[in-house]
């Protein structure tokens, strides 16, 4: 008699049904679909879901289905040209008021979306659209927050009339900037200083140097500190980046930090790459000065010399230098929204201030009402040379006078930038919208993957697999006859539960992807190999059956349970070190590994047992 | 259906000295062939412009590359695609131009030849991936030897057998890499996809073996090692050739049925499948053999400590 502890059978039945619903949406395909979205980002209701229906079936477009999800309108269609044909109607009829997504909708019944479950997305390589990789300049954007500190540091000590000769961003130790260094001439008191910047350096480690002349209070960055810096940059391009991509109307985009100081931004179906490309990868930022107006910008040109407490800018689109007073009123991170509007001086963008620029703002236009006010849009980018073969980048700052406008009145936290080319001002307040960004990102990659390779790799793929399965199962059940047929059952089962498994991580399945469900079969397979062959050894030692069987599966055990733990070794550390593919690879080789165990060790036993545990004569094994 | 009705006999050990000169002279041939021809590195690695096109009729590939050579591309590689009609374009990066700009460039001159032509797919991919990938790659590659080692010397207490596995583990892929780079068969992403299944696949053989050494060796603590050693691969061999066989039926579908894209990827497989059967036999087990393995390292005779706890 074979038994098998019945927990354990309820275990297994359990895992399968579980397993089979996570599954079971990628077996309904998808519709081609469009996601609509309100462009000021209110959302949509139901009845303006069968106001563009109705239109669209004016326009005699079928619309398959129509729903609203998340605020945004989800249009199905039969096939892609229904789809395209929607998408072109809809842009011409409803302009900038809507923007609208190309995507894939699972044709799974509703109760499945309801429920959170959905099929698998598939990879950029198996469906086509834009891959992005950037880098993030860490590096500056420890830079700047110095640049912050120094300027604090500067306003303390004037405000103490404590005298200073320079105060700058230093290397103290290390390869990048990290500390600010004063420089005190000897008349003045250290101690006093260093009191005066306790307020500014709160939480900096100081130190005090003697020098020839004075003295210096050096305020470093402990590296604890410059990494937090680094990762609250890189959380925010990413939060920036983001909105940018919603402000695209991409559906299911993923924007994620890949290795230390790099984001990866993966499109699915977008494939007009130079436009977004233009978009998320803007580095830009904005600032709101006075114009000098006491002092001539044609002499300061002339001489090459700004005035004191003045700035001169050459590139302008006001078509004339300009001189700018240097204190910043606000900047661009200051903002809360922007958009384009039309004026009576034509297309503008209407913003709007958080409270502390509002009321710098209100003070300035006070105080300066019918001066000049110009805005400062600053784009930094890389650009790379090559020099004697040799790649050479270089960072260049654009710092570029937009706009420039008399203060007609007293405001504080809203008012229009104008003076703007129609596209312009849409394509400005959408950068300002979605957060200026202010550290700087250079692209690494970028790539255009076509959906109709993408389309011919998966069927190929996808029906080499499966004959290469069917012929597996086959090959099984001929040589090992009803243990065969449960190695198939069992292999189907692993199948099942790693798509499941795949599906509820929201893991994208690509080709790498498919190499892991490869191995993983052959995994699998192997494991019931090796417990049926140790099977057929106790059974030509002239072992009864039932004692052939329980002994197969003991003393298969420790081969099985070290093989795969070796394989789930290397699984795991490619899935920690590996990028891209190899980590694709990994996460369908660890998980395939958990599940292949499962079925072949506690499946295969279930229904062996099932078969032939209750069966008091039994003379031979069908192996 | 049974390959092997009774146990087989076959002295494995015995004629080990010419399967090591073999696997040097394999070894030694592909680092040679790696050293000095390379290999044919896909555009994951190199960097540059990859285009797809499908052509309405068959179409003649030195053709295609003397017009893209014109066009003032600097060496086109041109190569069919998922049968006569389709060609994929490789060219060398150049900064100068954006995708769209060459699309366009690479769809006026396709068109001399072809009005009808489609360009599929135009890719820009930057070099500096391929070495990040590169580096990630060594260090993950490390660490999976060193742990897979450190694991083996734990469950069967023995470093001798850990070696044998590492180098094993080594062989494999240096075998895959020499015959790409003989063959010059392009290697791209899918293709280090398929090495690493390699390495799982090899693994997988060797523990196995090792795990019917270890059983052996415990219930025949007098027999000679080598003896062992024949008997646990012998008692294997069925095990290992009926797993070959069935995952070979996978891998050739996606050889002959995966379409290009998984031709390199399964062909890898496909060489790493063989490698790894024979590395589990002649370089793991042998290896061990050759460092003086026996039954006291894996199973340790018990001290008689217990003599002092006695009254």
């Amino acid at each position: 008699m074979l038994e098998y502890a019945r927990w354990k059978y309820i275990l297994i039945v359990v895992v399968l049904l579980l397993s089979t619903l996570f599954a079971l949406p990628n077996v309904f395909g998808d519709d081609p679909a469009i996601q609509i979205g309100r462009a000021d980002h209110t959302n949509l209701k139901a009845d303006d879901a069968a106001a563009i229906v109705s239109y669209l079936k004016d326009q005699k477009v079928s619309v398959d289905k129509s729903y609203v999800e998340d605020g945004k309108v989800m249009l199905r269609f039969v096939d892609t040209t229904e789809q395209f044909k929607a998408r072109d109607a809809i842009k011409d009829h409803y302009k900038e008021q809507y923007f609208t997504a190309m995507s894939f909708a699972s044709r799974a019944p509703d109760l499945f979306v309801k429920w959170g479950l959905r099929p698998m997305p598939l990879g950029l390589d198996l469906r086509g659209g834009l891959y992005l990789l950037y880098q993030v300049d860490v590096k500056g954007s420890v830079s700047q927050y110095l640049e912050g500190y120094a300027q604090d540091a500067r306003r303390a000590l004037s405000v103490s009339n404590i005298q200073f000769k320079d105060v700058t961003v230093a290397v103290n130790g290390g390869d990048q900037q990290n500390a600010v260094r004063i420089v005190l001439p000897p008349e003045t008191d250290v101690s006093t200083a260093r009191t005066a910047l306790t307020q500014p350096f709160q939480g900096i480690s100081t130190t005090t140097e003697s020098l020839p002349s004075g003295s210096a209070i050096v305020a470093t960055l402990s590296t604890a500190q410059i990494k937090e810096r680094q990762d609250y940059a890189i959380q925010q391009v990413i939060t920036t980046m983001r909105n940018r991509v919603n402000e695209l109307g991409v559906s299911e985009p993923i924007v994620q930090r890949q290795g230390v100081d790099r984001i990866n931004v993966q499109l699915p179906g977008v494939q007009n790459s130079a436009e977004v490309v233009n978009i998320l990868g803007k580095v830009a930022s904005l600032e709101f000065r006075l114009e000098d107006m006491s002092n001539s910008a044609q002499e300061a040109v002339a001489t090459g010399h700004a005035p004191l407490g003045s700035k001169l800018y050459t590139h302008t689109r006001i078509g004339r230098p300009i001189l700018l007073k240097r204190e910043i009123i606000a900047t661009g991170d200051q903002l809360t929204s922007a958009t384009s509007t039309q004026t009576q001086e034509g297309p503008a963008v209407s913003l709007r201030l958080d409270s502390r620029a509002g009321d710098a703002m209100l003070k300035t236009t006070r105080a300066n009402l019918r001066k000049r006010m110009a805005v400062v849009l600053i784009e930094k980018r890389r650009e790379t040379t090559k020099v004697d073969g040799k790649e050479v980048s270089k960072d260049i700052t654009d710092e570029q006078v937009i706009n420039d406008a008399t203060i007609q009145g007293i405001f504080s936290n809203q008012f229009n930038i104008t003076g703007l080319q129609a596209g312009e001002a849409r394509e400005l307040a959408l950068l300002l919208r979605s957060g200026s960004l202010s550290t700087p990102i250079y692209p690494v990659e970028e790539r255009v993957i076509g959906p109709s390779v993408g389309k011919e790799n998966i069927d190929k793929g996808v029906n080499a697999l499966i004959i290469g399965m069917a012929g597996v199962f086959v090959f099984m059940a001929i040589y090992y006859r009803a243990f065969g047929l449960v190695a198939d059952l069992v292999l189907l089962a692993n199948v099942v539960l790693l798509t499941a498994l795949l599906s509820m991580m929201r893991a994208s399945l690509s080709l790498p992807g498919i190499a892991g469900i490869i191995l993983t079969v052959g995994m699998a397979v192997d494991a019931n190999v090796l417990i049926y062959e140790r099977i057929r050894e106790e059974v030509r030692k002239g072992v009864s059956p039932q004692a052939a069987i329980r002994a197969g599966f003991e003393k298969a055990f420790s081969a099985i349970a070290d093989s795969n733990v070796t394989t789930l070794i290397a699984g795991v550390v490619l899935w920690v070190f590996g990028t891209g593919p190899i980590r694709g690879f990994a996460i369908v080789l660890t998980l395939g590994i958990a599940t292949s165990l499962f079925t072949a060790l506690m499946g295969s036993r279930a229904l062996v047992t099932l078969l032939y545990g209750g069966k008091r004569k039994l003379t031979r094994l069908s192996i | 259906m049974e390959f092997f009705s009774s146990e087989t006999k076959f002295p494995f050990m015995a004629t080990r000295k010419v399967w090591y000169t073999l696997s040097a002279i394999l070894m030694i041939g592909s680092i040679v062939s790696f050293a000095t021809r390379g290999l044919n590195l896909g555009i994951d690695f190199t960097g540059g412009i990859s285009a797809a096109a499908s052509f309405t009729q068959t179409v003649d590939v030195d053709a295609v590359r003397t017009k893209l050579a014109a066009a003032g591309f600097k060496d086109p590689q041109v190569n069919t695609f998922g049968g006569s009609r389709g060609v994929n374009v490789r060219l060398a990066p150049d900064p100068s131009q954006d995708a769209k700009t060459i699309r366009q460039k690479i769809e006026d001159t396709l068109k001399a030849i072809d009005p009808s032509v489609q360009v599929q797919q135009v890719e820009v991919v930057g070099p500096q991936v391929g070495n990040e990938l590169k580096t990630s790659a060594t260090w993950a590659l490390f660490f999976t030897l060193l742990l897979i080692g450190m694991y083996i010397a734990f469950r069967f207490h023995t470093w001798r057998l850990s070696l044998g596995a590492i180098l094993a583990v080594i062989h494999d892929p240096v075998l895959v890499l020499g015959i790409f780079s003989v063959t010059q068969t392009q290697f791209d992403l899918p293709v280090v996809a398929a090495i690493l299944a390699v390495i799982g696949y090899s693994l997988n053989d060797t523990v196995v073996v090792f795990d019917r050494i270890r059983e052996r060796l415990e219930s025949n603590r007098r027999l000679a090692s080598d003896v062992v050693l024949d008997q646990s691969i012998n008692q294997t061999l069925s095990r290992t050739i009926m797993t070959k066989v069935v995952t070979s039926i996978v891998v050739v579908a996606l050889l002959f049925l995966g379409g290009p894209v998984l031709r390199g990827f399964s062909e890898a497989l496909m060489i790493g499948i063989i490698a790894g059967t024979y590395s589990s036999i002649y370089i793991s087990s042998a290896i061990a053999l050759d460092c003086g393995l026996t039954a006291e390292h894996v199973f340790p005779s018990e001290k008689k400590a217990a003599i002092d706890h006695l009254p």
